[in-house]
């Protein structure tokens, strides 16, 4: 007899439900699957109108990210076998409005990309003209920001912050570190343009470094480490601005 | 048709083990100003003449006292630890590509806090 | 949304921090172990003429004390503000914040004074 395992899975139909339920499904377990493959085999041959996010199943599009026992994990790195036999819970992401089953309305993230300016800024008069050819960088330069590049904007890490559940107005793990990413590109200048957002109260100042943004990345990004760097930064600045009010800045 | 927002309880931290560990870190912060309260107590005693201060010594060598002693101890030891460990991940220095392991730069702040609580013992007691 | 005041008492709270991680561990020791078990040095070296006089001849070893005691105010003051609002009183915050910050400022007010009046 084929073995087999639980999945306790969270239903929400906006059509029909005010609130929403917990459906239990019986998988096949196989050694060599992931929580994705279950999932998808209860849409294939259990209950089709189980709703999710999914794409490359390899962790590199951030699309699959889920609750499973209240841990935020991409579905398509999360073994089964690891949890065998227990039941698995699985939810929608923490700290985001549920549209249907484990779809989350990501608009408010989606903002915060776009509001952190993600590309490299120029001052006013040095950009550098073509014919002069490319921007050149040493490894070494680009090994201080390389690692904040690797973000797939899973969200896992704003699932994981308890500042982010209980305000939304934070502006978050990813798109701090995002923003730290170009700030730390010595191709950029538009570090004092990225202030306004990342040294807000909403900014940086509300993260109180539990850190479990970056032990739930898949991409080793560690964008609490960038928060913290960005206080430091920012609170030399202040000092600066206090101390020195009649500096050029 | 809505969405659904679900609501974060204020016990949220008691869920998960790394949650708790945060709140317990958080909580150290209150020995660490209950301890600041006592030393202030042992300054403005000092200043009340040698009766005063004599009577407050004597207190200190109490069962109670003793155990509020151990008790923050733990808690301040777990601060120490805690903030030894996570200043790397703030103070990230590099050399050329390689970055400062993060375990030297903990390890340099653990030989720092050996060295100065030698210093402090030493000052202190005059041994 | 503009640039925030927090740094200075973020900058306070590191500073506290640190203070409290290197040197309390070794004073409680003291305190809270050597002294009561009578192992505080040859004739119990914590007695009031040697303190006292080490104390009130050096105004160094006043200011070190003074920052040893309300530098860790202020470590706990901004921790704990942000503990009072992880655990759902953002509502309160400004008032958590005043009773915070002003403890610690309380607290560092009277310890200068009694510093002084040594």
């Amino acid at each position: 007899m084929a073995e087999t395992m639980q999945l306790e899975i969270f239903r929400y139909h906006p059509e029909k439900d005010s609130e929403p339920t917990f459906q239990i499904f019986e998988v096949p377990f196989r050694e060599d699957w992931v929580v994705l493959d279950a999932i998808n085999h209860i849409k294939d041959e259990i209950d089709g109108t189980l709703s999710y996010r999914w794409s490359c199943q390899m962790g590199v599009c951030g699309s699959c990210g889920i609750m499973i026992n209240n841990v935020p994990k991409l579905s398509c790195a999360a073994f089964l076998k690891d949890y065998y036999p227990d039941k698995i819970s699985i939810e929608p992401l923490t700290g985001f409005p549920v549209e249907r089953d484990l779809i989350f309305e990501m608009d408010d993230f989606m903002t915060k990309l776009t509001e952190i300016q993600p590309y490299i800024i120029r001052k006013e008069g040095e950009e550098k003209p073509l014919d002069e050819g490319e921007y050149l960088q040493s490894p070494a330069e680009l090994a201080h920001f390389k690692q904040y590049s690797m973000c797939i904007n899973c969200m896992l890490c704003y699932a994981a912050c308890p500042v982010y559940a209980l305000d939304s107005s934070f502006v978050g793990p990813a798109a701090i570190a995002l923003g730290q990413r170009y700030n730390m590109d010595t191709r950029d200048q538009g570090r004092d343009a990225r202030q306004e957002l990342i040294a807000s109260n909403e900014g940086i100042w509300e993260c109180t470094f539990v850190g479990e943004c970056s032990a739930v990345c898949p991409k080793d990004v560690d964008p609490a480490a960038a928060i913290q760097r960005a206080k430091i930064s920012s609170t030399v600045d202040w000092f600066k601005d206090v101390l020195i009010p009649w500096g050029k800045k | 048709m809505s969405t659904y927002h679900r609501i974060v309880p204020n016990t949220w931290w008691l869920q998960r083990r790394p949650y708790i560990l945060f709140m317990i870190r958080e909580l150290t912060s209150v020995f660490v100003a209950g301890y600041c309260i006592f030393l202030l107590v042992l300054v403005y005693k000092l200043t009340q003449g040698a009766d005063v201060y004599g009577n407050f010594m004597a207190a200190m060598k109490s069962p109670i006292s003793v155990v509020l002693h151990l008790i923050t101890l733990v808690f301040v030891l777990y601060h120490t630890i805690t903030w030894f460990n996570l200043t790397p991940k703030i103070l990230v220095v590099y050399r050329g590509e390689e970055r400062i392991p993060q375990g030297l730069v903990a390890g340099t702040f653990y030989v720092g806090w050996l060295v100065i609580s030698a210093i402090v013992a030493w000052l202190v007691l005059g041994v | 949304m503009a640039k925030s005041n927090e740094p200075i008492w973020w900058s306070l709270f590191s500073a506290g921090g640190m203070v409290a991680a290197m040197i309390f561990p070794i004073l409680i020791i003291i305190t809270g172990i050597l002294v009561p078990f009578g192992l505080a040095g040859g004739d119990d070296s914590l007695n009031f003429q040697r303190i006292h006089k080490a104390i009130s001849q050096n105004n160094s070893v006043k200011l070190i004390l003074f920052i040893v005691i309300s530098l860790p105010l202020f470590h706990w003051a901004h921790r704990f503000r942000f503990t009072l609002v992880d655990v759902g009183l953002k509502s309160m915050s400004t008032l958590i914040s005043i009773l915070c910050y002003g403890g610690a400022i309380a607290g560092t007010i009277v310890s200068a004074v009694i510093f002084w009046n040594i």
